[in-house]
């Protein structure tokens, strides 16, 4: 195994490991501080792609289209909580479950109806675009590397958000103890709305720049939506620090696993065992490590205090 | 009660005599329909054993579709069409499946139990789209239908078609028998109030596995016949939006009540079928219809369609 080969398929993990980031941080916050699992956050992911396609064809320039479509996930997802899930808060997990489920089904249908089923190809803008010489002969895309920057200030922002600021002393109050927060004169319900606005617009920004990488079709969000669940879960609902660590790990083991476990088993049982059990290994890989983490530690790696 | 029990009777000799209507119409198309409804509704009687009398959330139930099915297929495609032997296979592998799940799943509770049901199931879509020799993503055909011998002839629409009523008479009653046991009773008051189950001294594990291993074995059988209805074996059989679906159906029936998963099933194929045929903007996008319809039953009709019906116990 070559070490070029090895260090392509790291940033690899690490980009996939980051756009995991962005969408597992929105809903383990909403998760933490309204105790609401959140279906539709695919949604907003997908949501994002489309609207980053759409604004671009419609402006012609890359980052306009960038900022409509974060302006646009977070309305879509403001709106969404104001009409919709408010009401689910004090409701328990199954309904919540249902109702998300029953919002994938529409945003997946309206999407198809705004700009039908087929799937959209968006184009890398000309300043990301091309490869970039790392170590040795490795050439890796820039769009990819950009991808990684932008996730990791994300998460340095996110991080002094929440450690630092006012905002997140109320988030972080609201996640142990709502009742005393909304009675030291907080108003709590649109504290709930910006943190489920801004939730959906980093879900979004996650779909924007996944969309020229894979395609933009209905239903994007969802595969995706149950990989961020086992993230969350294995890093510990609520806790945005183990969404971080559950984020890269899941990033990696999956492309590792896509990209070494054919040939490593190869080595170990036959070859033609191994085309045959490699590839459905490595799509269970991720699932098999959340049953052993919840086998191990129920609450996951980094569980939230407060609760 | 007895303007339930009128039409509860109303309602099965409506299922039994719908065939010969069918026939007299000229509408065969309904019969079809009508046993995929009652298939359906098998499994989401399976799953509210667990669901609605149990409160396990499984967000992984159409796992055992699944297996029936490829229980089904897998024997077929190696030659044996004895239904007998499939029926074991599908229920043994269902038990087993369910066994290993349960096992783990059951130690956590909440959000957890809800997401590790789902990785299972997913595990196992993931598998079944990887098995290439038995069609992996595309799927198969199944090319004889399971036979049993001079009993009864699945290729016969009419006879499948009461076979599974029959199926689905004889589960409703069996889980009926299991809810009122002292089995069902301790499921049930570790629903309620599982730190009081255990001060009386009863261990709530093992029950639960038990319930979660029944229910399984139920949706088992529900995958073997649906595998024989459709004639086509595909990975979606397990597809978390049709363990959705089956847990969609319980909610909108009533859950934890004894009809409420049959009309759930009933509402919500028929209501997908007619959508679905109309024509134009509805017919082409009765999905946006359906998850607008989805939001509103769990926002304001919690008690579900069992709950309209007169002589309904408050089961809140």
């Amino acid at each position: 195994m070559n070490t070029i080969l090895l260090f392509e398929q790291l940033l690899n993990g690490l980009q996939f490991g980051v756009m995991l980031f962005l969408l597992a941080a929105g809903l383990t916050l909403v998760f933490g501080i309204m105790n609401m699992v959140n279906l539709a956050h695919g949604s907003m992911y997908m949501v994002g792609a489309y609207l980053a396609v759409a604004a671009a064809q419609w402006t012609g320039s890359y980052f306009a289209g960038v900022l409509i479509a974060l302006a646009g996930t977070l309305l879509v997802g403001v709106v969404t909580e104001v009409v919709a899930l408010r009401t689910l808060y004090a409701r328990d997990h199954l309904d919540q479950v249902l109702a998300t489920f029953g919002l994938i089904l529409f945003f997946n249908e309206l999407v198809a109806i705004l700009w039908g089923r087929a799937a959209l190809f968006s184009d890398i803008p000309q300043l990301l675009s091309g490869h970039v010489e790392l170590v040795g002969t490795l050439h890796y895309p820039v769009y990819r590397l950009a991808i990684i920057v932008v996730g990791l200030l994300v998460a340095v922002l996110l991080w002094f958000v929440v450690t630092r600021t006012r905002l997140g002393m109320l988030i972080r109050a609201g996640a142990s103890n709502r009742t005393m927060v909304s009675a030291l004169g907080v108003n709590i319900r649109l504290l709930y709305t910006v943190v489920f606005g801004f939730g959906a617009a980093l879900a979004g920004l996650a779909g924007l720049m996944a969309g020229p990488i894979y395609a933009v079709q209905p239903g994007m969000g969802e595969l995706i939506l149950i990989q961020v669940f086992v993230v969350i879960v294995i890093g510990g609902i609520g806790s945005i620090r183990g969404a971080l660590a559950g984020a890269l790990i899941v990033g990696m083991v999956d492309t590792m696993g896509r990209a070494f476990l054919k040939p490593l088993l190869g080595a170990l049982i036959s070859p033609t065992a191994a085309e045959a059990a490699g590839p459905a290994l490595a799509s269970m890989l991720i699932y098999l490590l959340m049953a052993v983490v919840l086998a191990l530690r129920p609450e996951g790696l980094f569980p939230a205090r407060g609760h | 009660m007895r303007a339930r029990l009128v039409l509860l009777i109303a309602g099965f000799a409506f299922l039994a005599l719908a065939p010969p209507l069918a026939n007299l119409l000229e509408q065969p198309f309904y019969i079809d329909l009508l046993r995929r409804v009652m298939i359906f509704a098998i499994a989401a009687l399976s799953l509210n054993l667990i669901l609605g009398y149990g409160g396990m959330v499984s967000f992984g139930h159409a796992a055992y579709l699944g297996i029936g099915g490829y229980a089904v297929a897998i024997l077929s495609f190696y030659g044996v069409n004895n239904g007998f032997i499939q029926l074991a296979v599908a229920i043994g592998g269902s038990v087993l499946v369910a066994l290993v799940i349960g096992s783990v799943s059951i130690r956590t509770s909440g959000i957890f139990f809800i997401m590790i049901t789902l990785a299972f199931t997913q595990m196992l879509y993931f598998l079944g789209i990887s098995l290439d020799q038995y069609g992996g993503d595309d799927g198969m055909r199944l090319a004889v239908r399971s036979d049993f011998g001079g009993l009864i002839d699945l290729g016969n629409a009419t006879a499948f078609y009461y076979l599974v009523l029959v199926v689905m008479v004889v589960f409703m009653y069996l889980i009926h028998r299991i809810v009122h046991s002292r089995f069902g009773m301790v499921i049930r008051a570790a629903k309620s109030n599982e730190a009081r189950t255990r001060a009386i001294g009863f261990s709530p594990y093992l029950y639960r596995l038990a319930a979660f291993v029944i229910a399984g074995a139920m949706c088992g059988v529900a995958g073997l016949l649906l595998v024989n209805h459709t004639a086509y074996l595909t990975p979606d059989f397990m597809h978390w939006t049709r363990s959705g679906e089956i847990m969609f159906m319980v909610i909108l029936g009533g859950i934890g009540t004894s009809v409420g998963p049959v009309l759930g099933a009933l509402v919500l194929l028929l209501l997908e079928d007619s959508l679905s045929g109309m024509s134009g903007f509805v017919g082409q996008h009765w999905q946006l219809f359906i998850g607008i319809f989805l939001v509103l039953v769990v926002l304001f009709a919690k008690r579900g369609l069992a709950g309209l019906l007169p002589g309904a116990q408050r089961n809140d």
